[in-house]
């Protein structure tokens, strides 16, 4: 059966929203058992009982690594809620307002921009003292600034369509219009926006609970696994280490799928880039 | 000139602003400087406790501590870590060497290697192997950083054993005798790493100026004249992607500082990135101020460097400063 590109897209959209839904339905169906440890499952390599193997302590691989995308998922998110409603409050205000707001909210996207992403998260875990709260903002605080530009340059060029124009010659305010005319059409960019910064917040969810901010080694979190990982490479256990990321890999790209063939669905007329 | 000026002055008013901001993150932290100062588990009377936040200013106003602390900047007196016991400065000096090094390194290759391969896919696209590099791109630019790293090390140091595991240099050997050789021979495999990380951006960017370039008249005419692929990518595509592409890669110099970050957390490379960690991690408030300013001055310089660049190449971009075209 030859599918059309069309086609060939749905079924793209649909495996990887399957298999997210897969994956965080596993993860709230398995139990807390396989996080104990057991001094008789020490280092097994995976089987048909347990998939991922087993860890130095025992510890059920898939398990945790389930339980860890969990968290993931969970700050993904928090953070995607986060940079994607000051992303679009930014830049309606700026694209809407124009001169001097437009000016400030620009230096300040500048400003967000000019700084190393990973380095700014730690200042910020730093600074509301690490913790899952720290990983959020962090995550939630650096995402924005692209986004922002992005709906202001979309905005701007609204405001010279024709539809805005007369609607401002009939007395609309400027809240009406953006109530009426900006908000439907920028839907889809938050909608799009919000799944697209998904990956970027696992990603970097990952990276900072890798280098240790926050979280008590306890918690199930793909970066402290991978960590565990690294202390314990010399062992040469390779599914301690192949297995965790490539699961987080493939849940980043999942959401990249999906993000991008909502992008196409909701904006065909950009889908030819 | 005048656009020169005005470059410099958004610069120093961004450069303000992040001052600003690092320190206002750092005054609102629930970390307690003092107790970070004296560590965990030692106790000091309330007496000492306010003699101490009376040397260090403590209960002065926001304002004037910040202040304080900028002029103290501007002189070049990050102050003291209180990890270490010395200055900041002499520190970040000793270990920005290693990460520009590794940071140089991956920043060239990472873009040859995928310029290269943009130009090849993009030349034979369609085919097979236009098929495996676009693929290669797409998987790889989601792939985090530290777990390639950590596959790296798995491969090439635990099981091959060609690499050691980690640090700049082989360790029990003083600094004066540490050659080249070895600096390079610990440096392989994060710079491979971040090599590899930053590749697929480039790539697809290159993939897609060069098919531009390929379908338009004068390549068409070219190919009527009867010259070579060979000729044509030579004469008409380097020249029209090559600038795009490192304009691109100029702007990934932020994202290749967090990379390297990561990557000297795996491999236990002593940069700037490996002193971060730990200095969030312990809260050693001057050292991680310091680094966080240098770093984004580092990544501030690579933009405008990029800016200057483009209108050194290309005079038509002359007349508008576009700080929108690096994103």
């Amino acid at each position: 059966m030859r599918l059309n590109e069309r086609q060939k897209m749905m079924v793209a959209l649909f495996t990887s929203s399957l298999l997210l839904l897969l994956l965080i339905s596993c993860g709230w169906l398995l139990s807390d058992d396989g996080l104990q440890t057991n001094g008789a499952l020490k280092n097994e390599p995976p089987s048909l009982a347990h998939w991922f193997g087993t860890d130095w302590l025992g510890r059920d691989m898939f398990t945790r690594v389930l339980k860890g995308l969990q968290l993931s998922l969970g700050v993904g998110l928090l953070g995607a809620i986060i940079g994607v409603t000051l992303a679009f409050v930014l830049g309606m205000l700026a694209g809407t307002f124009g001169g001097w707001v437009d000016a400030v909210i620009g230096w300040c996207i500048d400003l967000f921009i000019g700084m190393p992403h990973l380095i700014f998260i730690i200042l910020i875990a730093f600074s509301v003292g690490g913790g899952m709260k720290g990983i959020v903002l962090g995550v939630g605080l650096t995402h924005w600034p692209s986004l922002a530009r992005l709906i202001r340059a979309e905005v701007q060029a609204l405001r010279q369509a024709e539809y805005m124009l007369v609607a401002e010659q009939l007395g609309r305010t400027k809240w009406q219009m953006s109530r009426e005319h900006l908000f439907p059409h920028l839907f889809p960019h938050l909608i799009i926006g919000f799944v697209l910064l998904f990956p970027h917040a696992i990603l970097h969810e990952a990276a900072l609970t890798f280098l240790g901010f926050g979280l008590s080694v306890q918690t199930p979190a793909i970066g402290i696994i991978l960590s565990e990982a690294l202390h314990h490479i010399s062992t040469g256990h390779w599914w301690l280490t192949l297995i965790p990321g490539g699961v987080l890999l493939l849940v980043v790209k999942s959401f990249d799928e999906v993000g991008e063939r909502l992008k196409q669905l909701l904006r065909p007329q950009t889908s030819q880039q | 000139m005048k656009e020169m000026i005005y470059t410099v002055m958004r610069g120093g008013s961004l450069l303000f602003g992040l001052s600003v901001l690092t320190f206002t993150l750092v005054y609102y932290s629930p970390v307690d400087p003092i107790q970070a100062y004296i560590g965990g588990g030692t106790y000091m009377t309330e007496d000492q406790r306010q003699q101490l936040e009376e040397k260090w200013g403590l209960n002065d106003h926001p304002v004037q501590q910040y202040v304080r602390w900028a002029t103290a900047l501007l002189g070049g007196d990050f102050g003291q870590s209180t990890i270490y016991q010395r200055p900041v400065s002499t520190l970040i000096q000793e270990r920005a060497g290693a990460t520009l090094l590794l940071m140089t390194v991956a920043w060239t290759v990472s873009g040859l290697f995928g310029f290269t391969l943009g130009v090849w896919a993009a030349v034979s696209r369609g085919r097979m192997i236009d098929r495996l590099i676009r693929w290669y791109s797409y998987i790889q630019a989601s792939v985090p950083t530290f777990w390639l790293g950590l596959l790296l090390l798995m491969i090439f140091s635990v099981y091959l054993q060609w690499f050691p595991v980690g640090l700049s240099a082989p360790p029990g050997k003083l600094l004066a005798n540490v050659t080249w050789g070895d600096r390079l021979y610990h440096l392989w495999l994060p710079a491979l790493t971040l090599s590899v990380i930053g590749t697929a951006q480039v790539t697809l960017h290159t993939r897609e100026k060069m098919i531009n370039v390929l379908e338009s008249d004068y390549v068409l005419f070219a190919k009527a004249r009867g010259a070579s692929t060979g000729q044509i990518v030579k004469r008409h595509g380097l020249k029209n992607a090559v600038l795009p592409a490192l304009m691109l890669h100029f702007s990934y110099v932020g994202e290749l500082f967090g990379g390297s970050v990561l990557a000297e957390q795996v491999f236990s490379y002593p940069g700037l990135g490996a002193m971060v960690t730990e200095a969030g991690l312990k809260a050693d408030v001057p050292l991680l101020l310091g680094i966080v300013l240098c770093s984004s001055v580092f990544v501030f310089i690579g933009n405008v460097c990029a800016d200057f660049l483009k209108q050194w190449i290309d005079p038509r971009t002359k007349k508008r400063v576009s700080y929108d075209a690096i994103e």
